[in-house]
């Protein structure tokens, strides 16, 4: 029975959360696009397409930040077997899943103007490209068997080995030639970016943070009322 | 107000990005939603409906040490 005594405190928990994250991620959205859209200047060089960043640079992040918050989970599910780390990587893939592809796809439509391709197979694009299949790739192998234990276990080997992917996007731009331009937030001798565009940027940034949270909190409790919903089909059958 | 629809001539590319973000977000967060009201409403369900067969299924999976080992 103690294997449901956690996920107990935590849907108590995340009820209580709840409310507080999804607040959050109203506020700051409506703030962050705001000063994304109307508060902040256009950039002397690319004019209005700046704007294209403050959708790009936090869905860049988050889809690495949920990436290694899953890993880390794996981690956790595979050494002390916590269901609910398990279940927090299946929850939290289809997010990460969805922000690689925002970042993709707003990449794109900002490289069209601004480089005059949509595409390149250079470092940075294509290892983002790897991520994004490296999430579709879990989300089918956790589904793949019919012992969901077994699913979760490959899954989560998965997720430990794309980790090395990782360092790969954060550092590509610096080991390779690449039409990507270099970090200017996250570097050494902190950021080159005006104040002006870094605020809507760090705004959004955090939105997105509360959004993944809230909805991450959501899955997890459908997970864990699925799992429940499972076992007492079992019992059911076996009684 | 159409200046600020023009994106400075850049439009298409600014709009379809926050559409599309908009799209995915909202579209996620539906469809989870969806998948907990969904789950929730077969839990309570199948709770409502048998809880004095659920009490037997258990005593009777506890009383066989069989049972417990291969639900550990």
């Amino acid at each position: 029975m103690h294997r449901f005594a956690n996920p107990a405190r935590f849907q108590r928990l995340s009820a209580a959360i709840l409310p507080w994250t999804a607040g959050a991620t109203v506020i700051l959205l409506i703030v962050g696009l705001y000063i994304a859209l109307i508060g902040s200047p256009r950039d002397y060089q690319q004019g209005d397409t700046v704007r294209i960043m403050y959708i790009h640079v936090p869905a860049a992040w988050m889809s690495l930040f949920v990436y290694v918050n899953m890993a880390i989970a794996a981690a956790c599910g595979l050494v002390w077997k916590h269901p609910l780390a398990d279940l927090f990587a299946k929850a939290a893939a289809p997010v990460g899943a969805g922000f690689t592809l925002i970042c993709l796809v707003t990449g794109s439509l900002w490289g069209a103007p601004m480089w005059g391709t949509w595409w390149v197979w250079d470092a940075r694009l294509t290892s983002v490209l790897i991520l994004f299949f490296l999430y579709l790739g879990y989300m089918a192998l956790v589904n793949a068997f019919d012992d969901p234990q077994r699913g979760t276990r490959a899954g989560n080997v998965l997720l430990l080995v794309g980790i090395v992917n990782v360092p790969i996007i954060k550092f590509s731009v610096d080991w390779w030639n690449t039409l990507h331009q270099p970090a200017s937030v996250i570097r050494m001798g902190g950021p080159t970016i005006d104040g002006s565009m870094l605020v809507p940027l760090l705004v959004m940034a955090l939105g997105f943070t509360a959004y993944f949270i809230t909805v991450v909190l959501l899955r997890l409790r459908a997970e864990i009322v699925q799992r429940k919903i499972q076992t007492m089909r079992l019992t059911e059958a076996q009684g | 107000m159409a200046e600020f629809f023009a994106m400075g001539g850049y439009a298409a590319y600014v709009w379809s990005s926050y559409a599309l973000a908009a799209l995915v977000m909202v579209g996620l967060l539906v469809a989870t939603l969806k998948a907990l009201r969904g789950a929730e409403t077969t839990l309570k369900a199948l709770e409502g409906s048998r809880p004095p067969r659920r009490r037997r299924a258990r005593n009777g999976a506890a009383a066989s040490p069989a049972a417990e080992v291969g639900e550990g």
